[in-house]
């Protein structure tokens, strides 16, 4: 009786202590780096998750014209303050203005464009 | 000295069920956000946001086209005034009597969220049964995997899509 109270035991400590999900950021999260780094500022981080409760995919994929391959997207700063790519809603008024540095360029220095979650796995097609 | 058994027993089925024990990371230990950066509190955390929608296993830990189709979120479908914002509501099925379930492609979820032309013609042709379907390329971020993988449920979900037994399939088109 007692090692079975004690089996019941560890079974309700196991489910409480259960691991939490590895340490990683956030699903769909892209880091763009293809300047940053070279220009003397943090990468961008762009988190997919904040974005697409506010709008859809297809204001940014099809109406904004971003390619969905990060790292893909040849976006400036120039382009930005006159209101293209990410600039049609970092306005100011929408959104952040493109004054706002640390809010965009808010990556670890010297890590590649990529985007965490990924678009390859580490499954067969890599093998 | 039973019933303290059956209480642990209890509280370990109903324990997962009844909490949402979903986590997620905040900013500052994410791994790829500096720590170093003052504008970092002022961004919203994770946390915050998703705890509040429908909750999925995977990805975000959010299940994005039922909080869409809940009304939990209204995100907005286009900028631009002149835009035509399209949505289709038809179900393609595809890789029928392989060695998985044949894959049900609902178009109405991908459309709420994409345009047309974000997967035609560019992706997929459109005609159903004209194009080549591969896991091998879709665990590459190719074909579905531009999206599954990255940013939609990811490549683990296989009976998502595999969801058509293919004895159901055939007898549906005995029929």
């Amino acid at each position: 009786m007692r090692r079975i109270c004690a089996l019941g035991l560890l079974v309700v400590a196991c489910a409480l202590l259960a691991p939490h999900a590895a340490s990683r950021a956030e699903y769909g999260d892209v880091v763009l780096n293809r300047r940053s780094d070279g220009e003397g500022v943090r990468p961008v981080i762009f988190p997919h998750w904040f974005h697409r409760i506010r709008f859809r995919c297809k204001v940014c994929h099809f109406e904004l014209g971003f390619e969905m391959r990060a790292g893909a997207n040849d976006v400036t700063m120039d382009d930005i303050a006159n209101g293209k790519f990410c600039g049609m809603c970092h306005d100011g008024k929408t959104a952040w203005g493109a004054d706002r540095c640390d809010l965009c360029h808010a990556g670890k220095p010297g890590q590649p464009s990529r985007i965490v979650g990924g678009a390859q796995t580490s499954g067969p097609g890599r093998w | 000295m039973r019933l303290l058994l059956a209480l642990a027993i209890v509280a370990t089925l109903v324990a997962p069920a009844a909490a949402d024990d979903r986590k997620w990371l905040p900013l500052a230990k994410d791994g790829i956000h500096d720590p170093a950066n003052p504008a970092l509190r002022l961004k919203q955390e994770p946390a915050e946001a998703l705890s509040k929608l429908p909750p999925d296993t995977a990805g975000n830990l959010v299940n994005w086209v039922r909080a869409l189709e809940s009304g939990a979120i209204a995100p907005r479908t286009n900028i631009l005034p002149e835009t035509n914002v399209r949505v289709r509501d038809d179900e393609i099925i595809v890789s029928k009597f392989g060695s998985m379930p044949a894959v049900v492609f609902p178009h109405r979820p991908h459309t709420l969220w994409l345009d047309c032309s974000n997967c035609h013609e560019k992706l997929f042709v459109s005609k159903a049964g004209a194009n080549r379907f591969s896991m091998q390329k879709i665990l590459d971020g190719e074909q579905c995997g531009v999206c599954h993988g990255a940013v939609a449920f990811p490549l683990t979900e296989c009976n998502r899509c595999h969801s058509l037994p293919n004895e159901v399939l055939l007898r549906r088109m005995r029929k």
